[in-house]
């Protein structure tokens, strides 16, 4: 192969790790012998040949894609990489007004050989977070954050697993320490020996973790933080199985289907488009009674954990509510109420729709920081009494 | 000619007619399909619509022999498909070895043999039979958990399972497979793909009338309108849980032991645990909304009778 194009391909493929997609280099030996193969004459074929070595999932084609298009359409790589600072790079990307595009974009620029120099610095601010500006950040409230502090916290958030305290189910793995004889795998053991009495084997039960709801309020008091909440429900919707996602201002809407996309950027397009009722009121009560009617039935089935972020500030002033959350409280195995007015010291459970909430949540948390949605996933994970100790003070000030 | 199977949308509907079950044609529609394409029913629909029913009336009619198979979370295949009999076993090895005969591999084929098989719904439905394939009712899907589901897959499409110690079991004929689930939780498409779907609704008040002369013959014709047309109403208002069905008939034969000719609100009172099974239900209906709903009714049916 010429040198040309082996180079231009190993720009490609940090151009596509910059991008996020797994590339190593093993990829780009592969993706060489595959250009070898195919050849270069028909641009399909090699568009094809290299897409099928370096996409091995559904989300990463997109992000291909638009890298390939952007990547591949001026040969000489040293123009192009001008060419990536001037505009004319954007009218390609940008009649599909993506947010990808601008990832892939960066990413692109991210690869410009060593002479390129005032680019880098750019790079160097974004890899300058210290672990002490990381502490800062995790204590640092969304609402004050700065654009540059969002995405870091927003890459923080994509790494937070929320574990919740598994339930026995009642199915059955080998344990040779468990609490229950195995009859089958006994008898095979039995047969191994010619029939003698071998030692027992057991077997315990396994244990899974619940359904997980979300249900969050993205009515206009919580603008600041649905945003940051929705890249939350994301990753914890992409974490695990069965966890179905709502969120609600006026009405009541299920993304659950939205979020089940790996890319972030994709699954909040999905979410916008789908959502009516952005930063308007709230209707809390409308909307857990919508939720009881129609979908608690369908998704609290089998002991769900019930999450429910929302200020509780309440445009109805919490009219029905007290019953439907009453309801909701009787059909989950527990409801969390995550308010993120709680960072305030002086902050007093007096609002009418804070009222009606409040006896009917088994346990009531902070959400305005990394470090509060770090300490829900502790909450969630002990194995204590169904209602947290700290309720009770919330409700003697709210009497 | 009860062994046949339907040959006409018409003829379905008259064999549950026989089984006193009052279908409509959107329903006997697909049951008929899945019966000719010979591809599984799935039923899905508010509990007490008569989804487990339609089995059951579909093995009575046709002389077929109903195998249940109640799903529960964590249902597996020990208890859905088959076990084997241990305790047997055992004593088969015990026996063996008192005997002196000690040759292993006769001895593992012998143990794993049909003897020791203890046949569970799945696999007895899936046995030869005289009478014609079985009724398989797998009732309430939706309450066990997804590796059971992905197992079924292979049950749906080709009816054969596979024993590792044994071998695999095909069926001759594949049996009559009625799904029900209650939507407690989404069934995974992979398994809807393999069914014919439909959503068992509420009956209009025309058939449910109808039901009501088939299922209650000694409720009074007055009474038995009356008691269509609150429930109906009832039906449309925005209750936490619609009486279904079995909801109906239990409340006119609790009229009847009750020897009511005509529906009054005080009685209605009375009964209302019958219709409706949610505290915050009864709160609402009981007293004046009853009366009220009465009140309406009544005069709809006079008007009707006067036309």
């Amino acid at each position: 192969m010429q040198g040309g194009l082996a180079i231009n391909l190993m720009h490609f493929a940090r151009a596509l790790r910059a991008a996020g997609l797994p590339v190593g280099p093993g990829k780009l030996l592969q993706a060489v012998e595959a250009v070898e193969a195919v050849g270069i004459g028909n641009r399909a074929d090699f568009y094809w040949a290299l897409h099928a070595v370096f996409v091995n999932r559904r989300d990463q084609r997109e992000v291909f894609d638009q890298a390939f298009h952007v990547f591949w359409r001026n040969p000489d790589i040293l123009k192009r990489m001008m060419g990536l600072m001037l505009p004319t790079i954007r009218t390609e990307a940008s009649d599909r007004q993506d947010p990808l595009s601008r990832r892939v974009a960066d990413a692109l620029r991210g690869t410009a050989p060593e002479a390129e120099g005032p680019e880098k610095s750019e790079i160097e601010v974004d890899a300058a977070f210290t672990v002490s500006a990381q502490e800062r950040l995790q204590e640092k409230d969304f609402e004050k954050m700065s654009a540059a502090e969002m995405a870091e916290a927003k890459r923080m958030l994509a790494r937070i697993a929320l574990p919740v305290a598994e339930v026995t189910t009642r199915r059955h793995r080998p344990d040779p320490l468990g609490p229950r004889v195995d009859p089958r795998a006994t008898l095979r053991r039995m047969l191994r020996s010619g029939g003698d009495l071998a030692d027992l084997a057991r077997r315990s039960r396994r244990t899974r973790p619940p359904p997980l709801v979300v249900l969050c309020d993205i009515s206009g008091s919580m603008t600041r933080y649905s945003r940051m909440l929705l890249h939350f429900m994301h990753a914890v919707s992409n974490d695990r199985d069965r966890v179905h996602s709502f969120v609600f201002g006026t009405r009541l809407t299920n993304i659950t289907r939205h979020l089940r996309h790996k890319d972030v950027d994709v699954a909040l397009d999905a979410v916008s488009a789908a959502v009516a009722d952005w930063s308007g009121g709230t209707r809390i009560g409308t909307a857990l009674h919508a939720f009881n009617r129609t979908w608690a039935r369908r998704v609290l089935g089998q002991g769900a954990v019930v999450l429910l972020i929302t200020d509780g500030l309440d445009r109805d002033a919490g009219e029905g509510l007290a019953v439907e959350a009453e309801r909701l409280h009787k059909s989950c195995r527990r409801l969390v109420w995550l308010n993120p007015l709680l960072r305030w010291e002086g902050f007093a459970p007096k609002s009418s729709g804070i009222r009606a909430l409040l006896p009917h949540v088994d346990d009531f948390r902070p959400v305005h920081n990394l470090n509060s949605l770090a300490g829900l996933a502790d909450a969630l994970n002990r194995d204590g009494p169904r209602r947290a100790e700290s309720l009770r003070k919330w409700l003697k000030e709210a009497a | 000619m009860p062994n046949t199977l339907p040959a006409s949308v018409d003829d379905t509907l008259d064999l549950l007619r026989r089984g006193n079950y009052v279908a409509d044609r959107s329903l006997a529609t697909a049951l008929y399909l899945a019966l000719k394409l010979r591809r599984p029913l799935f039923l899905e629909g508010e509990a007490g619509v008569g989804k487990t029913e339609i089995a059951k009336v579909l093995s009575a009619t046709l002389g077929r022999r109903l195998l249940r198979l109640q799903c529960y979370e964590g249902l597996d295949v020990a208890a859905a498909v088959y076990e084997w009999n241990y305790a047997r076993q055992m004593m088969e090895i015990r026996l063996a070895e008192a005997s002196g005969d000690r040759d292993r591999d006769a001895l593992a084929a012998d143990l794993f043999s049909e003897r020791f098989l203890i046949k569970r719904p799945l696999l007895q439905a899936l046995e030869p039979d005289p009478a014609g394939a079985p009724v398989l009712l797998i009732d309430e899907l939706d309450r066990t958990d997804e590796p059971f589901e992905a197992y079924l897959l292979e049950i749906l499409s080709d009816f054969q399972v596979s024993i590792p110690e044994f071998g695999t079991v095909t069926a001759p004929e594949p049996p009559i497979v009625i799904l029900t689930s209650n939507r407690t939780r989404e069934i995974h498409d992979a398994l809807k793909r393999r069914c014919f779907y439909h959503w068992v609704d509420y009956p209009n008040a025309e058939r449910e009338r109808a039901i009501l002369a088939v299922k209650a013959p000694n409720a009074d014709a007055r009474l038995a309108a009356q008691v269509v047309g609150v429930v109906q109403s009832l039906r449309g208002m925005d209750l936490y849980k619609a009486p279904g069905v079995a909801e109906t008939l239990d409340w006119a034969q609790a009229l009847v032991e009750l020897n009511q000719l005509e529906l009054e609100p005080s009685v209605i009172n009375d009964t209302l645990g019958t219709l409706l099974k949610y505290q915050d239900d009864i709160a609402r209906i009981q007293g004046s909304e009853a009366a009220r709903i009465l009140a309406q009714v009544k005069t709809e049916l006079a008007a009707s009778a006067a036309r």
